[in-house]
């Protein structure tokens, strides 16, 4: 570090060297340096990401021989309209289904703490929100999966909860309802809905933050000054600036549940979800395009949203 | 902030009060469960109360060499990962944010696009590009992947801070005599430091706690995730499981706390200097 101080320090007066001729020759063509800065990025992420999805996406376009099991690698729709069939059809529904409604829950959960945070707590408060979100955000995906195993197990701590407030038969009357109920919670939408929204919900939570952060105090004194109950204050001001807050922290939840494969395969019934479909396709199965086309339905659904979410100006909160 | 405080702000309402709470509890009282479960005597069923707390199962997991080994891979890949996503994204962060230019916004949306896309897409690319280029499943791909998905988190935390870094600061080191390379070293650098510091603690956390990418791209290698999803679906050690999630969650508990004292007094200084 002193080494580096003792050479610039010789440079400062005139510029010689070949460090101070690379820096001047880069004033003088801003262009080149940021073309410079750039390139590692743009060649890592081109190549080794852009590269491998194009490379994935062009599969799909291939289809396999029904007899063979051979991938047959001419050009054709076939794979694609496999998709269409109601088996797979049904399984892209039922991600959107489950993105869509744990993104909500996220939100509905997520607003009161990240507004309580950013508007309320102080000192001590301050600190203990933000490691109370930190701290479920930053711990293990498994681990927070293994915990919502440990809860939901028969012999676990929801059963015993229910049992002791003698609600048990809440419960069983939830369980009874078709579609989200089941033989028992570990094997119900119910039991996949929670885990998918206790590990996808803390990404909501510093998005929204940041976003009710930035809205400026002097407008909701305007605001107040002006008459408006604080009722008004919060859903005519407050909420439509935080707004891309949510909706940058939705592009979290929903993408992260319309690709997970891990928490359905462990905690749900045996219904498939987009990941898991994908998954077999390309392992067991070994039809490369069919989980190509599968993986360009999450890629369709997610440009969409990043689109409508640039529009609303989310990316300026992320 | 503080003249918030001196308008008189009555506490929060109550409504809200709950519902932030209630929040809290829904988000803590899991992991505060792992952390019971690690002494439980137990060891055949998942069963609450525990029926007894022993210290037996710390000892056990100790023991274990494949713990010892899924562990060492994480931090090997982890740390290699991180480096290379603190190069690339800060670079890349620099350029953006410094100067207007065409294709700025496709550079952005191309660098947030991997932890944009579901990462099951990101396995399932590089897999089958791995597979076509005839290239073996290694230590190196499974960093190929994790770097990807590095970039963006220091990316994002290098770019909020050029945000706020203002431009007149680097002006006045340029008028001042100082190049290129000094004003980065000696300017902007320092301004940098924290950020960087936290992006890189939590690319770590990302690729230390990576599983989705990671199934695609190892080989024979197995990580502490892959070890513990071994377990998650094929449960035969559960006291060693619980102990081992005790640990992760203590693990990843003190980046947190350092990266909260570190940006903490990053705020305070650049707030003061906005204001």
């Amino acid at each position: 570090m002193t080494a580096l101080a003792d050479m610039s320090g010789a440079i400062m007066p005139n510029r010689r060297g070949w460090l101070g001729a690379l820096s001047d020759h880069f004033w003088r063509r801003p262009g080149l340096l940021i073309f410079l800065m750039l390139l590692p990025a743009i060649l890592w992420l081109g190549i080794v990401y852009l590269g491998s999805l194009l490379a994935l996406l062009i599969q799909s376009f291939f289809s396999i021989d029904e007899f063979s099991g051979l991938i047959n690698h001419e050009f054709t729709l076939k794979t694609y309209a496999e998709l269409l069939k109601p088996q797979n059809l049904d399984i892209i529904v039922r991600t959107v289904m489950m993105s869509a409604l744990v993104t909500i829950a996220s939100a509905i959960i997520a607003f009161p703490i990240a507004y309580m945070a950013a508007r309320y707590a102080r000192g001590k408060w301050k600190a203990l929100f933000y490691l109370s979100i930190m701290l479920p955000l930053w711990a293990s995906y498994l681990v927070k999966i293994y915990a919502w195993k440990l809860i939901l197990a028969k012999e676990g701590i929801l059963n015993w909860l229910f049992e002791q407030l003698h609600l048990t038969w809440l419960l069983e009357a939830w369980l009874a309802i078709p579609v989200i109920g089941g033989n028992s919670l570990s094997i119900s939408y119910t039991g996949t809905f929670l885990v998918f929204l206790y590990v996808w919900m803390p990404f909501m939570i510093l998005p929204i933050q940041a976003a009710i952060e930035r809205v400026p105090t002097n407008l909701l004194d305007a605001s107040a000054d002006l008459g408006a109950t604080p009722r008004q204050t919060f859903w005519k001001v407050i909420f439509p600036l935080t707004l891309p807050g949510v909706i940058a922290g939705s592009i979290f939840t929903f993408s992260l549940t319309l690709g997970d494969y891990i928490i359905p395969q462990i905690v749900g019934n045996s219904q498939f979800f987009i990941g898991q479909a994908v998954y077999s396709h390309q392992g067991t199965a070994g039809n490369i395009p069919l989980a190509a086309a599968f993986t360009v339905v999450p890629i369709v659904i997610m440009g969409i949203y990043l689109w409508l979410a640039k529009r609303a100006g989310a990316f300026n909160a992320l | 902030m503080r003249s918030r405080r001196d308008n008189g702000d009555k506490g929060a309402p109550l409504g809200l009060k709950v519902a932030a709470f209630a929040g809290l509890t829904f988000m803590l009282a899991p992991l505060a469960l792992i952390f019971l479960y690690a002494f439980s005597t137990e060891d055949r069923t998942y069963q609450w109360p525990p029926p007894g707390l022993t210290l037996e199962w710390f000892a056990v997991t100790w023991g274990r060499s494949d713990v010892w080994e899924a562990l060492t891979l994480s931090v090997q890949v982890a740390a290699i990962s991180t480096a290379i996503a603190l190069v690339l994204g800060t670079l890349c962060a620099a350029a953006v944010s410094g100067t207007k230019f065409f294709g700025r916004e496709t550079i952005s949306l191309v660098v947030i696009l991997p932890i944009a896309l579901p990462g099951i897409i990101t396995g399932i690319s590089l897999r089958s590009a791995f597979n076509l280029m005839d290239i073996p499943f290694s230590f190196w791909t499974i960093i190929l992947g994790h770097s990807t998905f590095c970039i963006v988190v220091v990316y994002n935390n290098a770019v909020a801070r050029f945000r706020r870094l203002h431009g007149s600061l680097i002006e006045a080191a340029m008028d001042l005599g100082a190049d290129k390379f000094q004003t980065f070293r000696h300017v902007i650098l320092p301004n940098l430091g924290t950020a960087l510091l936290a992006g890189g603690m939590l690319a770590f956390a990302l690729s230390f706690d990576e599983v989705i990418v990671t199934t695609f791209t190892a080989g024979q290698q197995q990580t502490l995730p892959i070890w513990m999803l071994e377990e998650l679906i094929r449960p035969r050690q559960r006291p060693v499981t619980n102990v081992v999630a005790m640990v992760v969650i203590i693990v990843t508990f003190l980046p947190i706390l350092a990266a909260f004292y570190l940006t903490r007094g990053g705020e305070q200084t650049t707030g003061g200097m906005g204001k």
